[in-house]
């Protein structure tokens, strides 16, 4: 529903999926384990508890290793749209008949194929039929909406003390969570095991509505928004990294809801799901209970993997949006994906380059030349699991252009490859790494949310702590190397905005003629 | 073609059919989850920092937190941007940035990036509406260095012509790129319309006032500032014994604190009407109805916490339920009388829809600021929301991180320490007649501005649809300082 990761700010936190582990205080693996338990059903779903009782709550995360890239072709935003709808209610909550709503859910349906159908004839369409195919869709969802208790699954959730009740979707998986008292454990596994294996289509299109007021906040209104959909949709040619999350216009505004429940079907299954409790809460009380609510989950098997490889980009490609904004300039370089042995070595680079008033692009851009009001190189970009980009921004200072952050950008990126790093910068990541993912680990939602991924992403939560042996083998020669590899000008795809002026300005018309 | 005549048919037919279904079966329809049993929550009493007041009258917080190896600390300083001429507004800005940047005379800014970062540590310094702070945190085994290193950054700072002109350009920048999103634009300019635009605490600051900010203007502010109350607040894992030895030994020697001038700020509220700032690149509108708000002294503040979470907090809440759920207008729709601790807050809702239904959805979400004057709260909707408010609470202080933060906020603004759980009690006491009463006292649609920035030329039907009076334009033209040009590089 609420958030997606699609914003810039927002895009740098799954970099989280970064660095690793701690030594002091009970902090390391061995304490992990003995607070962790985990549990995979008879269908496939995982479920893990860490035991962090600081106070009588917790917090949990249900991961599901499916998100906008697994959108059907021409179906652009549906995973997103599943989200929204898994908040709508089960046969039993939400509703005031299910028995009676069920069938007037397949009249909707039954009406949204009729409307569709003449809508979409491409010769010989009736504009009358039209209007009145449109009136019965109105109709039908009226009817069924008589039977709807509108939020009541949320409603219920937050007046048992649900806090920060949300989701997002990404590129490669959606993420339910929110944090409770812990006297409300059953009610939440009862909730949430009900929304994954029972979800009721319900309220679809007016929620479609929605998602498409949230694609124009944050893309069609937004400058950076535009930028960043124009630039991934030009590096990527195959891959569906390139493809719009929240979806494209004409996409997302004909989901149906057979579609979300489709995507339902292949996707919310047993296998593609961790579920992680973390706080408040005893694993040998807590986990019999939580098997017997998730073990209504379908099984299936795990959907297989996409097979789209995204092909070698051999010509530079280059996105210039001239509009009455600001200027910006973002360029990406094609790299592996997260479990290639070269990952800490693009977390090293991300690092060196990025972090804080020390970075390279920092002193270069801001502080020395005064070209950049900010200056950052991130990875991986948009996603994790399959091969994203290495991404590097600048924002201009008034009266810098793009062309001189592209360059101002390109020169440091150059020193990576032709001179190693220092010592001390290397030194600096390692330790930075350590205590970035220390400070992580007293937070009961944070932690739910990344045992889930590196569960869900290794196999296996320990990898959270063990990765620490691969930012420990990062060498000097490692990072030139990579740099070497990557940052070529051929696999390079950059996007600007160049600011246009305003024509003579048209007085402001008060907003209505 | 025949087929579409019949399924469309047969689809209305069922449909008028289901529509008699309801009423008779509708009783049947269980509450599972409330036979789930609710056991009795774990107990828990919120771990209280310790308060040390020293003779100067400089505040101490104590909490200790031995879960992960870290310390930091924070000082806060009574005096923020409200406070800084309007010729130079920015200044707090400017001087919460090249503070840090600037280092000291033993070390210089560059310096103390280095060394901090090797270690993983921070020192950051930053300034507020009422108040600047500085801010530190590290491993424990580099506690105490970087604890010297902070105290001399908060005594011994040098400020630095060079990374004021730094500051001066990052702040240029945000001026420059102010009126890029619709949504910046809004909620600055709706705080303008409610607060009165020269309102320090509305007012921006602009090409020309910061460019009259020089190194002795935050020398100036520095020295008066610092002999303010400070409050130090420090989390982490140490020795609480040692610590406070430490604290008053740095601490304690100082003069007593110089007591900050009392504020009395009145705002004259927004001229009422229909407000609109236009532009071409959005396809969505973003609405701000605003008004003026209270502060948390007010002795009707629960009740008006448990209005707020009826209009607009969470799922169930009014303008949720009917401007998103039920009519589809809005991803975005919320709203809240607004309380702050020492100053009146503003009263607003927030409803972002595309540019066609405009009209159609400032008009929903006004019908339910009105609502709240006539159409009835139920006991349900009371029960609801306290039950939203009450279950929750917990989350208020789950974290020692949160409780220390509370307690240095209440001794900021001079609160009782108690005075969440007074807060919860009063909570917990409203009744529906409160809510109507509040209601009736505070909520006056008639007194707000409407504010809508979007694209003029999709918005149809137009604003004068509202029937609230002529459209009112406001420019945002960025100003330009007459000379220099505008700000380019080194040396703004």
């Amino acid at each position: 529903m609420a958030q997606r990761r699609t914003g810039f700010v927002a895009l740098l936190l799954s970099l989280a999926l970064a660095p690793a582990l701690s030594v002091a205080h009970g902090q390391d693996l061995k304490s992990f384990e003995q607070r962790i338990t985990t549990k995979v059903l008879p269908n496939g779903l995982t479920l893990l508890i860490c035991e962090r009782p600081e106070a009588p709550v917790f917090s949990y995360s249900t991961f599901v290793d499916a998100g906008d890239v697994n959108d059907p072709s021409g179906q652009s935003g549906l995973a997103h749209m599943f989200e929204h709808l898994a908040f709508k209610g089960t046969s039993q909550i939400g509703t005031k008949n299910y028995e009676a709503e069920k069938l007037a859910l397949a009249k909707v349906e039954a009406a949204n194929n009729a409307l569709m159908a003449e809508k979409l004839k491409p010769v010989g369409r009736d504009p009358e039929k039209v209007k009145a195919l449109t009136e019965a869709f109105q109709q039908a969802q009226k009817e069924a909406y008589a039977f709807v208790v509108p939020n009541q699954f949320t409603d219920v959730a937050e007046r048992s003390g649900a806090t920060g009740l949300n989701a997002s979707t990404g590129m490669d998986e959606t993420q339910y969570f929110w944090s409770m008292p812990e006297n409300r454990l059953e009610l939440w596994a009862w909730l949430e095991s009900g929304r994954l294996s029972d979800t009721v289509p319900r309220e679809f299109y007016k929620e479609r509505d929605v998602v498409v007021e949230e694609r124009r906040m944050r893309t069609d209104s937004n400058p950076i928004g535009r930028l960043v959909e124009q630039f991934l949709a030009t590096a990527y040619t195959a891959h569906n990294y390139g493809r719009s999350g929240v979806g494209w216009p004409s996409e997302v505004s004909q989901l149906s809801a057979t579609d979300a429940m489709e995507f339902h079907k292949k996707y919310y299954v047993g296998s593609n799901i961790v579920v992680t409790v973390v706080g408040d809460v005893k694993a040998a009380e807590a986990m019999p209970l939580l098997e017997k609510y998730f073990a209504k989950v379908p099984a299936g098997p795990k959907p297989l993997e996409m097979t789209t490889v995204e092909p070698r980009q051999f010509a530079e490609k280059m996105v210039v949006i001239r509009e009455q904004t600001q200027p910006f300039y973002i360029e990406g370089y094609h790299r592996s994906d997260y479990r290639d042995p070269d990952d800490a070595v693009y977390d090293a680079i991300g690092d060196i380059m990025s972090n804080g008033r020390v970075s390279r692009l920092y002193r270069a851009l801001v502080r020395d030349q005064q070209i950049a009001a900010a200056a950052e190189g991130f990875s991986p970009f948009p996603g994790t699991k399959y091969p994203g980009l290495f991404a590097f921004y600048a924002v201009p200072l008034p009266g810098h252009t793009p062309a001189e952050m592209r360059e101002a950008i390109h020169k440091e990126i150059g020193k990576l490859k032709t001179a190693d790093v220092t010592d001390a910068e290397l030194a600096m990541y390692k330790t930075r790494a350590r205590a970035g993912l220390l400070q992580g680990l007293a937070n009961n939602q944070g932690l739910a949310n990344v045992l889930a991924e590196y569960q869900t992403r290794y196999g296996d939560w320990r990898e959270l702590f063990r990765q620490l042996e691969r930012v420990d083998k990062v060498t000097k020669a490692d990072i030139r190397r990579v740099a070497n590899q990557v940052f070529v000008d051929s696999n390079r795809t950059s996007a600007e905005i160049d600011t246009e002026q305003k024509q003579a300005a048209p007085a402001a018309q008060g907003g209505a003629q | 073609m025949k087929f579409m005549v019949s399924s469309f048919r047969i689809a209305l037919a069922c449909a008028a059919l289901v529509a008699l279904i309801p009423a008779v079966l509708s009783a049947q329809q269980a509450k599972p989850w409330e036979q789930i049993p609710t056991p009795k929550l774990h107990d828990f009493k919120p771990h209280q920092p310790t308060r040390i007041e020293l003779k100067n009258g400089i505040v101490i917080f104590l909490q200790e937190d031995h879960e992960l190896p870290f310390v930091s600390g924070s000082v806060s300083i009574p005096g923020g941007s409200r406070e800084e001429e309007a010729a130079q507004a920015g200044l707090v800005a400017l001087y919460g940035e090249a503070w840090r940047t600037s280092g000291t005379a033993k070390m210089s800014g560059d310096a103390l990036d280095d060394l901090l970062a090797a270690k993983a540590a921070s020192i950051e310094t930053g300034g507020d509406i009422d108040s600047t702070a500085l801010s530190w945190n590290s491993l424990k085994g580099d506690a105490d260095q970087v604890f010297k290193l902070a105290m001399d950054l908060l005594f011994h700072p040098k400020f630095d012509a060079n990374r004021l002109d730094l500051a001066k350009q990052q702040v240029a920048t945000g001026i420059m790129r102010r009126n890029d999103d619709e949504g910046e634009i809004a909620e600055r300019e709706a705080e303008k319309l409610a607060y009165g635009a020269n309102s320090p605490y509305a007012r921006q600051p602009e090409l020309s006032t910061i460019m009259r900010v020089s190194v002795a203007d935050l020398e100036a502010w520095h020295t008066r500032t610092i002999k303010g109350k400070l409050i130090i607040g420090m989390a982490g894992d140490f020795d609480p014994k040692a610590m406070e030895a430490a604290l008053r030994a740095v601490f304690e020697p100082l003069p007593p604190v110089q007591a900050a001038a009392a504020r009395h700020d009145t705002f004259a509220g927004p001229k009422p009407g229909v407000y609109f700032i236009n532009k071409d690149d959005v396809n969505q509108s973003h609405v701000e109805i605003v008004g003026l708000g209270t502060d948390r002294h007010n002795p009707d503040l629960p009740a008006l916490s448990v209005m707020n979470e009826i209009l607009g907090g969470g799922f169930a809440s009014r303008l949720f339920q009917k401007v998103r759920t039920e009519l589809g207008y809005a991803y975005h729709v919320g709203g809240a009388y607004g309380a702050a601790y020492d100053h009146v807050g503003v009263f607003n809702a927030v409803v972002l829809t595309q540019s066609a239904n405009t009209v159609e959805a400032t008009r929903a979400t006004l019908g339910e600021l009105e609502g709240l004057n006539t159409k009835p709260f139920t006991e349900e909707e009371l029960k609801r929301a306290k039950d939203n408010i009450l279950n929750s609470f917990l989350f208020r202080y789950d974290t020692r991180g949160k409780v220390l933060a509370a307690s240095q906020r209440l001794e900021f603004y001079g609160y009782p320490a108690n005075y969440l759980e007074t807060y919860k009690a009063g909570i917990e006491k409203v009744t529906v007649a409160d809510l109507t009463a509040v209601a009736k006292k505070y909520i006056h649609p008639e007194k707000l501005a409407i504010l809508v920035v979007g694209n003029g030329a999709e918005i149809k039907p137009g604003l004068e649809e509202l029937k609230l009076g002529p459209v009112q334009p406001i420019d945002i033209t960025i100003p330009m300082p007459q000379r220099p040009t505008p700000p380019a590089g080194p040396g703004l």
